[in-house]
């Protein structure tokens, strides 16, 4: 799975959590939302390898 | 997971209250939530005329948001700073507002052109003082204070809402513990009363943690400007709400506890607000209220000579 986070990205392999997922990319769960397809993810959900999940900085604007 | 009101799937949790919603029940939430701030700390009235400070960011557009939907009349005040950053901030910034209003044909939008109004933007301003020169942020709050006063005053608004938010807060406390900053922590509340020449100013997030605004602002479509001011890097209180978030991560609720004990102990009494006892007199060019008799320091960095 592809995920996106500002500049970055990264391509992980094979299917898992969210909260895996984050986890392996090395970021703070609460400081980001997880977006599929236009939609947030709770921590839960099975990724599919297949999958771009954009992490969205909690800190953001104005 | 499914939501704890349906069966639906949740899109979001929020640790602390032990709670996760789908997209139509975390709306509702957000929306009455906001509503139960407001009438918990008496911000404010229904039938107050309500100037809200928008950036374009989306603490200040998801509160307009939900305060037209809670029933408010709610106009708009812009400060365009002339911030550029490489990628025209402040123009970005009123393109998010205007497109957000676009929605919202029953408000009015102040703006505030710094440049056109007093000759400088905020960078050139700040590039000529040595107190602005390293870091133009302690100017800003100063010309954005002023400016929201100006205005607030000038159309007989009410009462002056900021979109401020709960981890805005709890690092604002953070710094000023740290510091023991007593006549800032003795000021600090959700609601900054009215004094002769000072509109009332509140905060209506001031409970809502920022991943509970970000999460509103993203389900209700509203597109506001994701980039972060360009001067915000290495700023300190980034620095504290990133430490503030690894004890969140660890205790669930950590921010919010430590904002809503501070109001409690406030609110018996531990902290004395010395400068509400100040006596205030009007600036002699301006006549907004400033503390010492002559200028107010915003008036003076437009005085003052080049440094």
């Amino acid at each position: 799975m592809r995920v996106v986070f500002r500049d970055k990205s990264w391509e992980l392999e094979g299917k898992m959590t969210v909260k895996k997922m984050l986890e392996q990319v090395g970021v703070i769960p609460v400081t980001v939302l997880v977006v599929r397809n236009g939609k947030l993810l709770t921590e839960d959900v099975l990724l599919e390898p297949d999958d771009e999940v954009k992490l969205h900085a909690v800190i953001s604007g104005g | 997971m499914k939501c704890n009101k349906c069966a639906q799937r949740a899109v979001f949790t929020m640790r602390h209250y032990k709670l996760s919603l789908c997209e139509t029940h975390y709306m509702e939430w957000f929306v009455s939530h906001t509503g139960q701030t407001i009438q918990k700390y008496h911000l404010l009235r229904p039938d107050e005329r309500v100037l809200i400070a928008v950036s374009g960011g989306k603490d200040s557009l998801s509160l307009w948001d939900v305060l037209i939907r809670l029933g408010y009349a709610v106009d708009g005040l812009y400060i365009d700073l002339g911030i550029d950053g490489g990628f025209g901030y402040s123009a970005l910034s009123h393109q998010k507002i205007d497109a957000f209003m676009a929605g919202h044909p029953e408000t009015r939008l102040h703006v505030v052109d710094l440049a056109a109004e007093y000759g400088a933007t905020l960078p050139q301003i700040a590039g000529r003082k040595r107190r602005g020169r390293e870091k133009p942020c302690a100017l800003c709050g100063l010309i954005k204070r002023h400016e929201m006063n100006r205005i607030a005053q000038a159309f007989g608004y009410d009462v002056l809402v900021t979109g401020h938010n709960l981890d805005d807060e709890a690092a604002v406390l953070f710094s000023n513990v740290l510091h023991w900053h007593t006549g800032y922590i003795a000021r600090q509340a959700p609601v900054l009363e009215e004094r002769t020449g000072l509109a009332r100013k509140v905060k209506p997030l001031c409970r809502a943690y920022e991943r509970e605004v970000a999460a509103y602002a993203l389900i209700r479509g509203i597109d506001y400007i994701y980039e972060e001011c360009p001067y915000v890097e290495g700023s300190r209180t980034l620095m504290y709400k990133g430490m503030l978030d690894q004890l969140e991560e660890e205790a669930a609720g950590t921010k919010l506890q430590f904002y809503v004990t501070f109001l409690h102990a406030k609110k018996d009494g531990f902290f004395r607000d010395e400068e509400a006892l100040v006596e205030l007199h009007p600036c002699d060019t301006c006549g907004q209220p400033t503390i010492a008799p002559g200028s107010c320091a915003f008036c003076r960095i437009w005085k003052e000579p080049e440094r």
